[in-house]
């Protein structure tokens, strides 16, 4: 951190024309699209590069137009389904997202504190996972979540699930948010793992021992010691598990079905269609990346943290 | 239970609810994943009524043109988007090593396109290369060059642009942490000893900078394998075969062609490139440990 007093170097007027050229070569197409989610269509094809246009916000009430209030003049109807998806984005994000953070912080304190059989084993797997991609689990999720982690509708527990719900056949994991929330959680857990680890590590054995001398046991020295000493990492934690569910399309695509859609399958499946509605897509995709933009500007410190302790060995 | 029983059961359960869902979600389908492949398997069947085929799915695989061109098309994308991040990243950090009034406003700007979805990200380039009505072909007209057929003609290098606009300020905030983290001792010698500002980038700040590059290397080549989404919604894999990565290759097979048991081969396949990548960074991460081991020894026996 700056201190107050620090002078800073003066530099070269031309290295200041490099840094504007860099910010602005990195913010710029995020700031073209906020633009031109504010746009009708007919101005975005007309080519109005300019900032000279009628400001409009109906782009983002098409989007939002199944949840909002009232009805809206210049629409028939709702096509766009965003509300239901950025609902079903919300819910999937936060359950992961909480159950990831709990789970991951649980399993890296017990690699760093204890010695225990299999422990090695353990934390190489963790390593090693961590470098599949979403398509490689893609085939196999697929499978599985469509044909095999069922529960037949002759049992009772599928009868009853039925009987709630609806619908015709097993009950499978695709197809619910439960099914996407778990491979979420799996997904992340070995990173949050692995960052949290360095976390840990750092901090003093004595403030343990001094909790356990004065008769806490493991689980209290854990979530009344541990936890607040590490809460750094877990904002860290927290911020990338969230930007990956929150963001992550393949396997969501592949598990959903119509009622469990996320935003980012929406937007694709829109981006797919031969007229492309510019407009509402910006829109759309601006209410997706407004979450993660919040993130960075209000946490960047922890998101630098997080992403140099992940890559750095910890 | 007595309490020693307890004690030592007390890491298992802290450990339990991740094992079992990483069994369960993770390797599990990795091994079903493994399974499946040698079967003629389609999504519609439980895997128990496929047919095993052998290496069928590999060997088809192996003389399918299609394929070959998909995995050349994806060394291309990766190694080509790391070698430039790397360059521009690693320039950009030793640019920027300043004290700096608003450094941290500055990344925090930096950050912002790795943050936001790859879906977006794709969205947002897609828009910009536009034939018409795009920002690059309107200032190219407005200047009197004439359009350029990005993805179309050049699909690849637009996509590996997007990638490179995307990703370059991962290594730059690396390096810079890296960069910041040198011993200052050794960069005040040099500078007393007058090394100008480019000796000091090359023989000193580079050479202690190295083992961090070569992990920060390794972790973007292993992530550029896994790019997906801004591919799929700036060009599908098009035109033609152009931009088909194996990802999105995989993916398609799996769903649009539903040939799980081939898709699942080429997952094999990527995942076999990939396992060969993780164990020379590990290899590599032990090897650093051990030589920072050594170096420690041997100034602890000087002062003893």
């Amino acid at each position: 951190m700056a201190h107050p007093d620090t002078t800073y170097e003066r530099q070269h007027p031309a290295f200041y024309a490099v840094i504007f050229t860099l910010v602005f070569m990195s913010v710029g197409p995020i700031a073209l699209m906020f633009i031109n989610s504010f746009k009708l269509d007919v101005d975005i094809i007309s080519g109005t590069t300019g900032l000279l246009f009628l400001p409009t916000i109906q782009n983002y009430e098409t989007a939002l137009c199944d949840i909002l209030p009232y009805e809206l003049d210049h629409l028939d109807y709702c096509s766009l389904k965003f509300g239901g998806a950025f609902i079903n984005s919300i819910i999937i994000t936060l359950i992961s997202t909480v159950l990831t953070l709990i789970i991951g912080c649980m399993a890296a304190y017990a690699l760093v504190r204890f010695r225990f059989m299999g422990r090695d084993t353990v934390s190489g797997t963790t390593l090693m996972v961590r470098m599949v991609p979403p398509a490689v689990l893609l085939v196999p999720v697929f499978g599985l979540w469509n044909n095999e982690f069922c529960i037949g509708r002759e049992t009772w527990v599928g009868e009853i699930i039925r009987d709630t719900f609806g619908g015709r056949g097993d009950v499978c994991l695709a197809g619910t948010h439960s099914g996407i929330i778990l491979v979420y959680i799996a997904m992340n857990l070995p990173f949050v793992i692995w960052i949290l680890q360095s976390f840990i590590v750092q901090v003093p054995r004595q403030l343990e021992e001094a909790a356990r001398m004065d008769g806490a046991g493991s689980f209290q020295v854990f979530f009344k010691v541990v936890l607040p000493l590490i809460k750094p990492g877990l904002a860290a934690a927290a911020i990338f598990t969230f930007r990956i569910a929150w963001n992550e399309y393949l396997l969501a695509s592949a598990l959903s079905d119509r009622d469990t859609k996320t935003v980012p399958i929406l937007i694709v499946n829109n981006m797919s269609e031969f007229n492309v509605e510019w407009g509402v897509i910006m829109a759309t995709g601006m209410l997706l990346a407004i979450p993660p933009i919040i993130f960075t500007l209000f946490a960047s410190r922890q998101i630098i943290t997080g992403m140099t302790a992940g890559a750095v060995k910890g | 239970m007595s309490y020693s029983t307890i004690n030592r059961l007390t890491p298992y359960i802290f450990l339990a609810p991740a094992l079992v869902i990483m069994v369960i979600a993770l390797l599990y389908p990795l091994g079903y994943m493994v399974f499946g492949s040698f079967r003629d398997w389609d999504p519609s069947q439980s895997i128990g009524e496929t047919s095993f085929i052998g290496l069928g799915n590999y060997i088809s695989l192996w003389n399918d043109p299609n394929f070959h061109e998909s995995l050349i098309v994806t060394l291309k994308f990766a190694i080509t988007v790391v070698f430039v991040e790397m360059i521009v990243g690693v320039g950009l950090a030793l640019l920027l090593d300043r004290n700096l009034r608003g450094m941290s406003v500055l990344r925090t700007m930096f950050i912002l396109p790795m943050m936001i979805a790859p879906v977006v990200v794709g969205l947002i380039w897609r828009y910009m290369y536009h034939p018409s009505i795009g920002i690059f072909n309107q200032t190219l007209e407005k200047i009197g060059l004439g359009s350029v057929d990005w993805l179309g003609q050049h699909a690849l290098l637009s996509v590996i642009i997007a990638d490179i606009w995307q990703w370059t300020p991962f290594i730059f905030i690396l390096s810079l942490a890296a960069l910041q983290s040198l011993p200052r001792s050794a960069l005040e010698a040099a500078r007393i000893d007058g090394a100008s500002g480019w000796q000091q980038i090359i023989y000193i700040k580079i050479p202690l900078m190295m083992p961090v590059l070569i992990v920060t290397c390794l972790l973007r080549l292993i992530d550029a394998f896994k790019v997906l989404e801004v591919i799929l919604v700036m060009t599908e894999g098009g035109p033609g075969l152009s931009t088909e990565i194996l990802a999105l290759r995989i993916s398609r097979t799996a769903t649009e062609f539903r040939e799980l048991g081939v898709a699942a081969a080429m997952s094999n396949y990527l995942l076999m490139l990939l396992l060969i990548l993780t164990i020379i960074m590990l290899a590599f991460n032990k090897l650093q440990e051990m030589k920072a081991e050594r170096q420690r020894r041997a100034v602890e026996a000087e002062k003893g």
